[in-house]
């Protein structure tokens, strides 16, 4: 057995999951609080991916910082969570809002004109070509192991980002008054109205979230990978809303494990079954449906007993 | 949404509103009050023998024109144009089968229309040297992809809903990568096969040939497909009204009830998809003669919101919208081609918004001639400070444009600007429907001349790119929200 790539590819599944957890929270807090696909989600993370392009270069760019390497980082990092987060509301506001009572398709295709209509004004806006991050001049190209993985400066930075982040939102859901408010209301939206929680405020609360989160995850892509471009939203959504359902969706553990469980699946894939680089989504999508035939709810969701 | 004023009172959550399903109304009661309110006004006579028409009479009174349509135009429009609208109805007609009657969100619908394509193009192209006549190949065809479909629907007897359309998106994806990638793939005991030629797809598809006599021309296609067309519509609105027929809109309206009911559910699942299934795959059959090639770029995502965004515009079970349907969608790209026909349509459908949403008409008198005097004033603001923002090139000659150059800013280099009050204008739009009545009456010239800022700076300039599509999206969430039920749908009615 080849360890050395074994462990490689641990590393850079754990990358890719951390990434993938992060899109699959906002899929899944949405999810369980509106029963509503985000189609948009994806691409949220790919606008955020631009804001932190943008913070980097709009501070004198990876080669010269005029200050150090880490306060552009957390620059980029709070500017496109914050951005991503105010579009997040700003979409639901907009385009959900107005469908609560309509059937169940109508927000489904707003959602779907809103992922439209944000990929194209990306390519309006910042064109069709690729944009460079430039990580290795802004970080350097140390690398620091933890027994045989040997992670590079992004990939830890990633995955110990996306672990704080996960931390604090289960601190937060589970704690805080307003989380405490999310889960009422994920659980029943109308009774929790009837015991005065401002179920509006909730919802827009769980759409700023969810998408500083993709934001987030958005800067770290562009971090790992170095390079964006428009249309990263829609696949990377797809392997997000994947990981939700995986882990079960409407489930905040779920989410983490199902990411994690992608990722690593990806990579995995990618170096072991045959034609892996190219087939390696369809190894992704496999699963995914595997896991819905076998167990529909997902590995944390609960069975959810039909109402009329 | 709370419709002008400041309101004292907090909206309770699911208040009712106009949108809302009516709640404790079923479907025939609905329909007969909603035929009630539309025979009163000055429509009646004519919709009383719409209703009174049967359904060849409707599809008719639709293909006639069409038929004609060869007559008076070119034979490249009657290609880019014609050909193309009758295919996106085709397809969404089959769709309608699977989301419209049975309810099944079918997110993969774009893959069966490929696998159509793809089997014709093996079995009658070069790629393996088979030429088969069509009245063999099609046949074939459409039962391969018929029982693709059926395979594809067998979790649908488990997964519903969400998860349903979920993974009938990833199953289009699959369809997507394989396509792309199956030309480098060693079969076992057969050895390396070439099957689909990759990303460079599969061409010179054969044409139709049915024994011995050859679909050549363009015009001879249109036909083709016109009478598919017809024919499957009549087809259909028999199924429609058929025992089948009524059990898919019972599973559609509630798959709990209908299971109670003794209605075989999951049979009538797999029968949805199957029948949506050979429906695309036929149509495929007729894209890849068409198009004299199957490249995988033309099964993706565009396709499949393309032809929802069809079947949602005509509303859903509506099968003489779809078809109106058809044509608006592929007209509205056709037509914003050049930037001459963008123009007036863009100012036009603003004009229409206006008309409809500002009463009484002060209102919409005041916004207009405020609108005017708004770019007036700043042109000359602009003019006098600044003069690199008014120095830049108006796109077009004519006489508007020209008058337009004296009111609207175009700045020397607008690429910057543009973008930053692209991203400005989308915030205040955002914002907009917030304020009360007075602030929105006020701030509507200032937003609109943004709007119209906006379109002649950087929209107008990419018409042929990225616009459309914006226009597309912006378009589909604004449907939804004025009207969820589509242009010809009935309005939603749920049994609470």
């Amino acid at each position: 057995v080849n360890w050395s790539l074994f462990f490689d590819l641990t590393v850079s599944g754990l990358t890719l999951g951390s990434l993938y957890a992060l899109i699959a929270l906002g899929y899944s807090m949405v999810y369980g609080i509106l029963k509503l696909l985000n189609f948009a989600h994806g691409d949220v993370y790919m606008i955020g991916a631009f804001i932190g392009w943008f913070v980097l270069h709009g501070l004198g760019g990876p080669t010269n910082p005029p200050v150090s390497g880490a306060a552009v980082l957390v620059a980029m990092f709070n500017v496109a969570m914050l951005g991503c987060g105010v579009l997040g509301v700003a979409i639901e506001r907009f385009a959900y809002r107005p469908l609560r009572n309509a059937p169940r398709i109508a927000p489904l295709i707003s959602a779907l004109g809103v992922s439209i209509f944000l990929q194209n004004s990306a390519l309006l806006l910042f064109g069709a070509q690729f944009r460079d991050y430039g990580t290795f001049d802004l970080i350097g190209v140390k690398t620091y192991n933890v027994g045989q993985l040997f992670f590079s400066v992004p990939q830890l930075l990633t995955i110990v980002a996306a672990l704080a982040l996960m931390v604090a939102l289960t601190v937060f859901v589970s704690r805080a008054r307003l989380g405490k408010a999310m889960r009422s209301t994920s659980f029943d939206r109308e009774a929790a109205s009837m015991m005065g929680i401002d179920v509006d405020r909730v919802i827009s609360v769980t759409f700023f979230i969810g998408s500083a989160l993709a934001g987030a995850a958005g800067v770290m892509f562009g971090l790992v990978f170095g390079q964006i471009y428009h249309f990263m939203g829609f696949i990377a959504g797809l392997k997000g809303f994947t990981a939700a359902v995986i882990g079960g969706i409407g489930s905040i553990p779920g989410a983490m494990v199902g990411g994690l469980i992608v990722g690593l699946a990806e990579s995995y894939a990618t170096g072991y079954l045959p034609q892996g680089s190219t087939f390696q989504n369809l190894y992704v999508f496999a699963l995914l449906i595997l896991v819905i035939l076998i167990r529909p709810s997902g590995l944390f969701g609960q069975a959810v007993i039909q109402k009329a | 949404m709370a419709t002008g004023g400041r309101q004292d009172f907090p909206t309770p959550v699911d208040a009712p509103d106009a949108h809302a399903p009516r709640i404790g109304v079923d479907e025939w009661v609905a329909s007969v009050d909603a035929k009630r309110e539309r025979y009163a006004g000055l429509m009646g006579p004519i919709l009383r023998a719409w209703d009174q028409l049967p359904q060849w009479g409707r599809v008719l009174l639709f293909a006639a024109p069409a038929a004609l349509f060869p007559l008076v135009t070119s034979q490249g429009n009657l290609f880019r144009y014609g050909l193309f609208t009758l295919v996106y109805a085709l397809l969404a007609i089959g769709l309608n089968v699977v989301v419209g009657f049975a309810g099944l969100l079918d997110l993969g619908y774009i893959a069966f229309f490929g696998c159509g394509a793809y089997l014709y193009a093996i079995l009658a192209s070069p790629q393996f040297g088979h030429h088969w006549q069509a009245e063999a190949a099609i046949p074939v065809v459409v039962l391969a992809t018929a029982f693709i479909g059926f395979l594809v629907g067998l979790p649908s007897r488990r997964v519903v809903g969400d998860y349903l359309a979920i993974l009938t998106l990833f199953f289009g994806q699959a369809f997507v990568v394989f396509v792309n990638n199956a030309n480098r793939i060693d079969f076992p005991f057969v050895g390396h096969v070439d099957l689909t030629g990759g990303s460079n797809g599969i061409a010179n598809i054969d044409v139709f040939n049915f024994f011995g006599y050859q679909l050549n021309s363009t015009t001879q296609q249109y036909y083709l497909l016109l009478i598919l067309i017809a024919l499957t519509l009549i087809l259909l609105g028999f199924v429609n009204d058929s025992r089948t027929g009524r059990a898919w809109r019972a599973l559609r309206e509630d798959p709990l009830a209908a299971e109670v009911m003794s209605i075989p559910v999951n049979r009538l699942k797999l029968l949805a998809f199957t029948f949506g299934a050979a429906i695309a795959g036929f149509t495929g059959a007729i894209y890849g003669m068409i198009a004299t090639a199957a490249l995988p770029g033309d099964y993706d995502v565009g396709l499949l919101i393309t032809i929802y965004a069809i079947m949602i515009l005509g509303g859903f079970g509506s099968m003489i919208g779809i078809v109106v349907g058809a044509i608006i969608v592929s007209s509205v790209p056709e037509l914003l081609r050049s930037s001459a026909n963008a123009r007036p349509l863009f100012y036009g459908a603003i004009l229409l918004v206006l008309l409809i949403k500002l009463r009484p008409w002060k209102r919409l008198a005041a916004v207009l001639v405020g609108l005017i005097a708004f770019g007036f004033a700043v042109h000359a603001i602009a003019a006098a400070a600044y003069p690199r923002l008014v120095d830049g090139n108006v796109v077009g000659s004519g006489f508007f444009s020209r008058a337009l150059d004296h009111w609207m800013l175009f700045p020397k280099s607008p690429e910057k600007i543009a973008d930053v009050a692209y991203i400005l204008l989308i915030a205040s739009i955002v914002v907009f429907p917030q304020l009360s009545l007075m602030w929105r009456t006020i701030l509507l010239p200032p937003l609109l001349y943004s709007v119209m800022f906006v379109w002649e700076n950087l929209l107008l300039l990419q018409i042929n790119g990225a616009t459309r599509l914006i226009l597309l999206g912006a378009l589909l969430v604004a449907l939804m929200i004025a009207r969820p039920q589509g242009l010809f749908g009935k309005a939603y009615v749920e049994i609470v």
